[in-house]
């Protein structure tokens, strides 16, 4: 099963973001925060991450440097989960590996074509 | 939308507005770092996350204006100022009633929250335009969207003459009635960044073939010797054909996360086709092949001759690796998880603390058994029962623990009611907070939020002089209100200080007699006038004000704290100010007894409601009357209560003289003295509630299960004292009778 990393630290988006992608036949992990996020990475495993980029402890930016170029460096696709669509956060995530961006409030399906697409995953 | 999925957005807003709340109140005191103004900014965004999730668009659009100008404080670019510190305890104050709005799904008040806006908005530069109700759209970058295309410039669906980089633009047919056939030229390479940034450019390749008949071409002539290959490196690009009932734009938002990534060209063959041959017949999706009805093949297009689909998986880059699906990663994953918090529901909680309760019991029936035995000083049962007790105890305050939470939130709900107090009694006052980290049950903190919530609006509508009052006497012209929480002696305390102008007794006392509800010739002492302000019907505001007269008075308060196994109190000093503290037990669940006999049958008297003990001599106890009696001790006389009698039991007790007695504290008579024939012993009882099955019964509160088995009921010596009251007033005939089951 394709497995999904969700980190953000709103529950209500933790949720909603469980219920789609659990629907959609998804394994869902998720973390509370970027530090969580990235410390939960090497245990996980994902296919590939979702992640917010207001947090706590460590920002979205800083999960995806992380996750790109930290000890653990990967490959996998990493989305960015965003109320705003600006192109600077466009560009800003891109530069910093980011692989797609999806703006909130997402509607289950738009999430789940990016998801398959960027992952493959059949449902 | 799943009930509970919005209920947790509504939980989560409530801690989210704590925070808020809690990291306004550090930006106030000044002493703040970057990490705090994030974390209010935080909390906003994410309420207006989940809100434009449930379409909440009031609070979605409020929100997004408190988040900007926040965003402008946070950037260093907007001076924290008193004044602005203000408006945002304002706009959060504001924001908490739209989230109860949208949650209790009643009518927002719209002036209120446009003059909120109006204050925020003069803090930015272009000042948006109020909305008004839920059909305005929310002001300013917010779009409720989904998906964001905008950097594509894509055209229009059926359309495609958008401008494409490198590539040409066709003339758009007109809308056909029927699925139009497209043909597209689409040369594709990636750049090492493509696959840097988490791009597979054979998933694309997939997806693309999703789209109806694709043909690809993989180039490979750049493919370095094996030794030479670099594997973040792409040597690779394709030239595809795609045949499809889908528009450019569908073919583009393939790509719409590669764009900067990657060379690409997407060029439409001809204009449309009203339905082509199949390409090739191993085509990988059947259900997005074209029609039977098949006309000639157009004119091949240059880079139409291609290889079969099934040759693209071939030609793509190995997959990445990917990590054994193993159940151990599962598990320490969900480990990881679980790490902070583990939510539980409520329920199961509960029947734990029930099962812990029967553990109690069965405990104190060991005890007994093993009491019975008459086993050697020492003996080994003897030694292990003491563990047993100790690990029941143990297990009981770990259960107890879980369903405590600290008072912090609710004091924190308080500053609100305090600001809205003062705005609206025109009166200044700030409120002190002391041991918020207390613990107290659940649903005790529940419960407390409208009495304290009551209490307050009394301090500052009542207690609290107006500003220039405080002037002259020579007090701060801003008033303080202390809460503090603690836990002493198994009971918590809160107390509600204001340092106000403290009871106005001639005043209560007169109108208590006015309103009958004593008599006019009554001499009180100060603690009975004061408590006056408990009785029903009591209102000391000659005019309902707009704050504190809302239907509800303290007796209310009282009987609501009282439900909680609780009592208040009050200490009021004229000129220095009122103190109402509320008294509450630990726990709903158990509770310290001393185990009694009254005519035969055990009781129990909970021991938070006992001052002393007492075996009085003979001296000591006065007979007034016929029927009263009262117990002279230091110097003053309380009534003595035979329990019995309250309770309607029948047969001669012991003479009042040769009883024990327990002086005790009750809300309408003070002290008083219960009169029983032993103590026996004192232990932790579980409460087992009689109201189901015999509904209210005055004088006893609950019962409980002793270690040899046998119900005793508990004692409710407020509801024992009310009752000697009624009786000593009325004759003994009035008593309510009781009958007990011999033994």
């Amino acid at each position: 099963m394709t497995k999904v990393l969700a980190i953000d630290d709103s529950r209500t988006i933790r949720n909603l973001l469980r219920m789609s992608l659990e629907n959609a036949g998804f394994e869902y992990h998720c973390a509370e925060d970027g530090r969580l996020g990235v410390d939960a990475f090497p245990e996980v495993q994902p296919d590939v991450v979702i992640t917010d980029i207001n947090m706590p402890n460590l920002d979205g930016y800083g999960v995806i440097d992380e996750l790109r170029r930290g000890p653990n460096a990967t490959k996998v696709p990493i989305i960015v989960l965003t109320t705003e669509s600006s192109d600077e956060l466009k560009a800003r995530a891109r530069e910093a590996g980011a692989t797609g961006w999806i703006v909130k409030p997402f509607d289950d399906a738009s999430l789940i074509s990016v998801l398959k697409r960027l992952t493959g995953h059949a449902a | 939308m799943q009930a509970s999925i919005r209920d947790t957005f509504f939980e989560e807003c409530e801690e989210l507005l704590e925070a808020m709340v809690e990291g306004l109140g550090v930006i106030d005191e000044g002493q703040y770092d970057s990490e705090t103004v994030n974390a209010v900014f935080r909390a906003v965004h994410s309420i207006k996350g989940g809100a434009g999730a449930f379409g909440l668009t009031d609070l979605v659009s409020f929100a997004h204006t408190f988040e900007t100008v926040f965003d402008e404080v946070r950037s260093e670019r907007l001076p924290v100022t008193p004044e602005l510190v203000a408006v945002l305890f304002r706009a959060g104050d504001q924001l908490a009633t739209l989230v109860e709005a949208a949650r209790d799904e009643t009518g927002i008040d719209e002036v209120p929250r446009d003059a909120v806006l109006k204050e925020l908005k003069s803090y930015l530069d272009e000042p948006e335009e109020v909305h008004g109700g839920a059909e305005a759209g929310p002001p300013g970058g917010f779009q409720p969207m989904t998906l964001d295309f905008s950097a594509l410039a894509l055209p229009m669906a059926g359309g495609a003459d958008g401008p494409l980089a490198g590539g040409e633009s066709f003339a758009a047919p007109e809308l056909p009635a029927a699925p139009a056939e497209h043909l597209f030229d689409i040369r594709f390479q990636p750049d090492r960044a493509l696959i840097a940034n988490g791009h597979e450019p054979m998933l694309l390749i997939r997806a693309l073939s999703e789209l109806g008949t694709l043909a690809v071409t993989a180039q490979s002539e750049e493919l370095p010797a094996f030794d030479e290959l670099d594997p973040e490196e792409c040597y690779l690009k394709w030239s595809m054909t795609l045949r499809s009932e889908s528009d450019r734009a569908a073919v583009e938002k393939i790509f719409e996360f590669v764009e900067g990534l990657c060379s690409l060209d997407i060029s439409e063959i001809g204009g449309d086709t009203p339905a082509a041959a199949p390409a090739a017949p191993a085509a990988p999706t059947p259900s997005a092949l074209p029609s039977a009805a098949a006309s000639a093949p157009r004119p091949a297009a240059p880079a139409a001759p291609q290889a079969p689909p099934a040759a693209a998986p071939a030609a793509a880059p190995p997959p990445r690796p990917r990590a054994a699906a193993d159940e151990d990663a599962k598990a320490k994953a969900g480990a990881h998880q679980a790490r902070a918090t583990l939510r539980v529901e409520l329920d199961r909680v509960d029947r734990l603390i029930n099962t812990v309760g029967e553990l109690i019991i069965n405990q104190a029936m060991l005890s007994q058994r093993i009491a019975e035995l008459e086993l050697p000083k020492g003996a080994d049962a003897e030694v292990e029962l003491e563990d047993y007790k100790l690990l029941a105890r143990e297990i009981q305050e770990g259960v107890m623990a879980i369903r405590a939470q600290p008072v912090k939130p609710l004091f924190q709900r308080m500053a609100r009611i305090v600001r809205e107090a003062c705005t609206a009694t025109g009166k200044r006052a700030r409120l002190v907070t002391v041991g918020d980290h207390t613990e107290v049950d659940k649903t005790v903190i529940e419960r407390l939020s409208d009495p304290l919530t009551h209490m307050i609006r009394n301090s500052i509508d009542h207690g609290l002089e107006k500003p220039e009052k405080r002037r002259d006497v020579g007090k701060d012209p801003e008033g303080e209100v202390r809460l503090s929480a603690s836990q002493r002696s198994g009971s918590i305390f809160i107390e509600i200080a204001d340092d106000g102008a403290g009871l106005n007794r001639p005043k209560i006392l007169e109108i208590a007699m006015s309103k009958g509800l004593v008599p006019q010739n009554a001499e009180l002492s100060d603690a009975e006038i004061d408590n006056l302000i408990f009785a029903a019907g009591f209102s000391t505001a000659t005019e309902v004000s707009n704050l504190s007269g809302r239907g509800v008075g303290m007796d209310v308060v009282r009987t609501s704290i009282q439900q909680l196994g609780g009592r208040v109190s009050i200490a009021s000093e004229t000129g220095k100010g009122t103190t109402l503290t509320i008294i509450l037990p630990l726990t709903l669940a158990v509770m310290d007894g001393m185990v009694v006999s009254v005519r035969g049958q055990t009781m129990v008297v909970p021991i938070a409601s006992v001052l002393e003990t007492i075996r009085p001599k003979e001296g000591d106890v006065h007979r007034i009357g016929s029927d009263e009696e009262v117990l002279s001790i230091r110097g003053s006389y309380v009534p003595i209560i035979d329990v019995a009698a309250s309770l309607g039991m029948h047969g001669q007790g012991k003479s009042l003289s040769s009883s024990v007695l327990i002086l005790v504290e009750t809300e309408q008579r003070g002290q008083c003295a219960l009169a029983l024939d032993a103590i026996h012993d004192q232990r932790q009882v579980v409460i087992k509630s009689l109201d189901r099955s015999f509904g209210d019964i005055p004088g006893v509160s609950a019962a409980t299960i002793l270690g040899d088995g046998k119900i005793a009921l508990i004692i409710d010596p407020d509801g024992v004292a009310q009752i000697a009251g009624r009786r000593s007033e009325a004759g003994p005939s009035s008593a309510p009778v009781m009958e007990f089951f011999d033994e």
